[in-house]
């Protein structure tokens, strides 16, 4: 079963189209990776999955349910859930609490004392347990985005939405990061990650799928994707124009 | 709910039944004269602190309920001669069906606009009510001291408005206690720190935020009766009175919003505070001032409140206070 379809997605504000024509189909158990330069509509294409947007053409399919349009909340009671780029914690409750918080409301709808439990048990998964009775706000970043996760997962989603977990992480918080992401999708979580970190997304990428502007430019596996010279020049730039970059800013340096 | 969970709260409801009792047990009409307004602010602010606290919405025009809710039950006992708890029950539900309408068209507004709508609010009903023949119009409604009698006398009455109150602040102490306490008020809290976050995790947030904006109205509705039941009399200016929100405001805030002792602390600290200043020849005119330069220190200084400045402090009191 696809746990996601997106056919002929086109967002548009005002006269810019963020997206234009996403296709892609999501078999269930997948990581796929999308990735693509700054501006090239990741955040938005996340948004209008979960609802937060809504597409001017095109339809999403959740789990076999057309959910275009769908409220976020509901959306997120059938089984999606989020992480944001921008780490959101709920600051003034506890670490405990945000993750209650996530279980209570998410897919299902659990009371306080079950998600008490569930929390627990998804805290000591991404390594806060120690801290579960502190504010939320008394975190580092590392530890909100792990919180993050932790919030999502209580929901018991089928499919994870994760936008940039890794920005900002060292080297040893990301290699924990990754194994979290395997250890999920071996849990049967279904995740769409969008992320700058390439060897990352690479390692545990079943598929990806690249955006420029807007429009999706390729669709495959990672190692075939980085193959691709539009890939390789919307992503990692024009070589030459790099280059010539480079060389200009020596010359004032010189000057 | 059990004693030993929340130790925290059986006390405060016990000391609050304690000393409300007080005036009743020794038939001292002074000291149930001073605990009267004390204990209506407490009802009050706990009321408020459920948008105000829990939500984060700043309701500014709180009051609106409370003149309402006064207007329908004069109305009802000077009209159709209803008893005091009929009366009690009608401004109640005034009042809740008003924060459902409303609750529906502005709790989409967020942050200030919604503040500013709720002032908004007030203005309107008070123009309304001015204008409104069945509520008397700027004139108001008096009611006729034959409406005690049913009640063994005036003397009588207000020893039972006293003691209705003295349940009301309790139910009022309790309920804030129950939302806290509650999958629907983490659901709030959620919706205060991050409304967009909250959203994506699941909640219903309109029908959330009405349903506290609601919570909210209900006892401010039924105290406004009790209030002019005992007054005898209600005027559109005093009952929508615009500086009556903002003190109420103030003794959320400076308790600590967000609590269930803090309202009921704020509340008590400011009406007694406010009683010296009536005394003093100095602050007897400017006892707004005040209360003004109050918030504004509160806000500065300690925006969590004295209970939140406390917990913050003391950590460990986490565990007991609420």
């Amino acid at each position: 079963m696809n746990v996601l379809q997106v056919s002929g997605v086109t967002k548009k504000f005002g006269g810019l189209k963020a997206l234009t024509n996403v296709t892609f189909d999501m078999p269930e158990g997948q990581v796929l990776g999308v990735i693509g330069p700054n501006g090239a509509g990741k955040t938005t294409l996340f948004n209008v999955i979960n609802g937060i947007f809504h597409p001017e053409e095109g339809r999403i399919v959740f789990r076999e349910q057309d959910v275009t349009g769908m409220r976020p909340d509901r959306l997120a009671r059938l089984g999606l859930a989020r992480t944001h780029q921008i780490v959101r914690p709920l600051n003034e409750l506890t670490v405990r609490e945000n993750v209650m918080a996530g279980a209570c409301f998410g897919r299902e709808d659990h009371g306080l004392k079950a998600a008490g439990a569930i929390a627990d048990e998804v805290l000591e998964f991404v390594g806060l347990a120690d801290h579960s009775r502190q504010l939320a706000s008394s975190l580092n970043i590392a530890e909100k985005k792990r919180l993050e996760m932790a919030r999502a997962l209580a929901a018991r989603p089928y499919l994870l939405l994760r936008d940039e977990v890794l920005a900002g992480l060292d080297l040893a918080e990301i290699a924990i990061m990754i194994t979290a992401i395997r250890q999920i999708r071996a849990r049967g979580v279904s995740i769409i990650i969008i992320e700058h970190v390439m060897q990352a997304i690479m390692q545990v990428s079943d598929r990806l799928i690249v955006l420029d502007y807007g429009q999706q430019i390729a669709e495959g596996k990672p190692e075939d994707g980085m193959q691709d010279s539009r890939v390789i020049e919307a992503y990692l730039g024009n070589p030459e124009l790099a280059k010539k970059l480079m060389g200009s800013e020596l010359d004032d340096g010189a000057a | 709910m059990s004693l030993r969970r929340a130790p925290g709260f059986w006390l405060l409801l016990a000391v609050t039944l304690a000393i409300g009792l007080l005036p009743i047990v020794t038939g001292n009409p002074m000291v149930r004269e001073t605990l009267y307004t004390i204990y209506l602010a407490i009802a009050l602010a706990g009321s408020l602190n459920i948008i105000l606290g829990y939500t984060g919405y700043i309701s500014f025009g709180h009051v609106v309920f409370f003149g309402l809710g006064g207007y329908v039950g004069l109305y009802l006992i000077s009209s159709f001669n209803t008893s005091i708890w009929l009366a009690i029950l009608a401004g109640g539900v005034a009042a809740g069906l008003l924060a459902f309408l409303l609750g529906s068209a502005i709790l989409r507004l967020r942050g200030a606009y919604f503040a500013l709508a709720t002032i908004g609010i007030n203005e309107a009903m008070r123009a309304f009510v001015n204008n409104f023949p069945p509520f008397g119009g700027p004139t108001g409604i008096s009611l006729h001291f034959s409406v005690y009698q049913p009640y063994g006398g005036a003397t009588q009455a207000l020893w039972l408005d006293y003691g209705i109150l003295v349940a009301l602040t309790l139910a009022s102490i309790l309920l804030s206690y129950l939302v806290k306490s509650s999958k629907f008020g983490l659901g709030l809290m959620a919706i205060r720190e991050d409304e967009d976050a909250a959203e994506v995790m699941g909640i219903h947030t309109t029908q959330s935020k009405t349903w506290a904006y609601l919570l909210s109205a209900i006892i401010p509705g039924m105290l406004g009766v009790l209030y002019y039941f005992k007054n005898s009399s209600i005027e559109p200016s005093d009952a929508f009175n615009l500086a009556s929100s903002i003190e109420l405001l103030v003794m959320v805030m400076l308790g600590g919003s967000g609590t269930v002792l803090g309202p009921v602390i704020g509340a008590a600290g400011y009406e007694i505070l406010r009683g010296y200043l009536l005394l003093s020849r100095l602050f007897r005119d400017i006892q707004l001032t005040v209360s003004g330069l109050l918030l504004l220190l509160v806000v500065l200084f300690i925006p969590q409140g004295a209970v939140g400045w406390l917990t913050r402090r003391y950590p460990r009191l986490r565990q007991v206070i609420i």
